[in-house]
């Protein structure tokens, strides 16, 4: 997505989020997710006693997402192809996307370092756009989704060893608007 | 064994990759004016032994300083050590005392003396001496404002380069590139600009947003790069004397991997939409466009002949990353890169003999060549990871980056035949090269 588009995104979720204050309201959606949380501690979990920062992600917000959905997913070796391990987490993805329409998502392509500059920032597009497809196939409506590629330039792993490579093939959804 | 040829032969041999016959040797005749004599032992090429005097008057030590530097650093030559001269002081009006020179081995001689000028200009004259002919061989002068000493010993190496091995110089030349500072998880990339020996260095972006794959436009004042930020990535047409910027432009996807035809008239850049990757042209001088590949492939890394009739480029189309030439109007594809293994970034010698590339074979990386045709591949270099090869003007030095687990990028430079490898003498981590053409 171009940043022109983007920002006509922005704006109209704007135009939408400043209706909702005013005469219509948000169609109700059916909670599934974790209920309100209240002030006080949460629930003591296997890490001990909570202090008061640790409360449970909002519903809706960018560390629901990250937290109870995930944002990445990874990718074989000079492969752009969804992986059968990346289409729950995708299906996840989409649900989510679905139940909070405001969010805006940018899919960020990124590949190892082995290969060159220009041939992996391609194949960093090949991979955003195979899981913009795949999003979309799931109902998520294509204009809330901006692709980018990263190439080889942002590695979630610094590391040069097989392990650091398979985690920096991926794509990595990152939330740019509309989330709580 | 002493092998006694015309320098442009010897080259020639050289880039064929044939070592010159050994045979009986001739009682030994005084070489002919000009030539380099090698010794050639199996195939190995010992550097042609010259003396190079400080020059009088103003940045003169310097400025031989430079000469010896740029001609050592070219593999070839072998500045002898100005402490071992027997003949000092050589004043360069008057002709040198030769024998003293043969007895250090020199076999060319190099002096020269500086002047300000009344309007404060430096003119710096130099001569070449055939210390074995007993004549001189070049008598130069250049002139330039005080600050621009530097400039005026490259174009005095280039001239001593020339002179002796047929080839045109390459030292009068800047590099532009990416220096890279930071965590390699999001690395600070800065366009970068220096002197061909490291000198001079300045940055010219702010590092806000990545700069990639920056290449030098035919004139030498307009470079071109990819800018990569948090949500865009575009190509940016820098003008580095008056520092005006602008973008290639919009075009409704992803833009990266520029490149400019030979004569500057045009731009060669790679379009990202829904995922296919083609490449598109530019014209310059009207802005208009026009796409050339439209295969679902990654057709990136175009590269023009410098006939501007030809582009090499990079595709996946066959299955895997190859090289393929095309017609200027897209027509013609045609595979070129016929071995095992992948092969990327090709640029196209600016003598339209060669072309250099990144070829990817099990874990290596190498710099290669190969003749447009495809014929004649040859592997120059090889490590955990290289890539990005840049030619010199003169089609005979090729630069590129190398970096390796634990080592950050550095920049290298390798001849043609592959014997002179060596790090570019910029000292900070450094990536993606372009060489200028020879300044003005």
């Amino acid at each position: 997505m171009t940043p022109t588009k983007l920002f006509l995104s922005a704006a109209a979720a704007a135009l939408v989020l400043s209706g909702a204050a005013c005469a219509s309201k948000p169609k109700p959606q059916p909670d599934t997710g974790p209920g309100p949380i209240a002030e006080g501690p949460g629930p003591a979990g296997p890490s001990g006693p909570i202090d008061q920062g640790a409360t449970a992600p909002i519903p809706g917000s960018e560390q629901d997402f990250v937290i109870n959905v995930g944002d990445r997913v990874y990718f074989d070796l000079d492969e752009y192809a969804i992986r059968g391990d990346a289409r729950p987490v995708l299906d996840a993805q989409a649900q989510w996307l679905n139940r909070y329409p405001n969010v805006r998502i940018r899919l960020e392509g990124n590949a190892d370092e082995r290969g060159t500059r220009e041939y992996n920032f391609a194949l960093g597009g090949r991979r955003a756009n195979a899981v913009r497809d795949y999003l979309v196939s799931r109902g998520v409506n294509p204009s809330r989704i901006e692709t980018i590629s990263y190439g080889k330039e942002r590695p979630l792993d610094p590391g040069s060893n097989e392990e650091a490579w398979a985690r920096n093939r991926n794509v990595h959804t990152a939330i740019t608007g509309g989330a709580r | 064994m002493r092998l006694i040829a015309p320098a442009a032969a010897i080259f020639a041999l050289l880039m064929a990759g044939v070592a010159p016959a050994t045979g009986q040797t001739p009682a030994t005749p005084p070489p002919q004016s000009g030539a380099i004599e090698g010794e050639v032992t199996e195939g190995v090429l010992r550097p042609y032994p010259i003396a190079i005097a400080d020059f009088g008057g103003p940045h003169g030590a310097d400025i031989a300083k430079v000469v010896r530097a740029d001609l050592e650093r070219s593999g070839y030559f072998d500045p002898i050590d100005p402490n071992a001269f027997i003949e000092r002081n050589l004043d360069v009006g008057v002709t040198p005392n030769f024998g003293d020179w043969r007895r250090i081995n020199a076999q060319a001689l190099v002096n020269g003396a500086g002047v300000t000028d009344a309007d404060g200009r430096l003119r710096t004259n130099f001569r070449l001496w055939d210390v074995f002919g007993e004549q001189q061989m070049l008598g130069l002068q250049y002139t330039a404002t005080p600050e621009n000493w530097r400039r005026i010993a490259h174009k005095i190496a280039d001239a001593i380069y020339q002179r002796l091995t047929g080839e045109q110089g390459y030292f009068d030349t800047r590099i532009v590139f990416v220096a890279e500072s930071g965590p390699r998880g999001k690395r600070k990339k800065v366009l970068g600009i220096m002197d061909q020996d490291g000198a001079n260095p300045q940055f010219l972006t702010d590092g806000s947003y990545q700069v990639l794959t920056p290449r030098f436009s035919s004139n030498s004042q307009e470079v071109t790069y990819m800018a990569l930020g948090d949500n865009f990535a575009r190509i940016y047409l820098l003008n580095i004397e008056t520092g005006r910027q602008e973008t290639l432009g919009q075009f409704n996807g992803t833009v990266f991997a520029p490149r400019f035809s030979h004569d500057g008239s045009k731009v060669a850049f790679s379009v990202e939409r829904n995922g296919n990757v083609d490449i598109w042209l530019m014209n310059l001088r009207n802005r208009s466009s026009q796409r050339l590949t439209t295969d679902p492939a990654i057709d990136t890394s175009a590269s023009f002949s410098p006939d501007g009739r030809q582009i090499i480029f990079n595709s996946d189309r066959g299955g895997s990353p190859q090289l393929y030439v095309m017609n200027l109007d897209g027509s013609g594809v045609r595979r070129v890169s016929h071995g095992g293994g992948r092969y990327h970034t090709p640029v196209w010698s600016p003598r339209g003999d060669w072309v250099a590339f990144t070829k990817q074979t099990g874990g290596r990386f190498s710099i290669g060549v190969m003749k447009p045709d495809g014929s004649g591949e040859r592997l120059l270099t090889s490590s955990f990871f290289e890539e990005g090869p840049s030619w010199a003007p003169n089609g005979r030095y090729i630069m590129f980056h190398r970096e390796a687990p634990g080592v950050s990028p550095r920049l290298w430079y390798v001849d043609l035949t592959g014997r002179v490898e060596r790090p570019v003498p910029y000292s900070g981590s450094a990536s993606d090269p372009a060489w200028s053409p020879l300044l003005n």
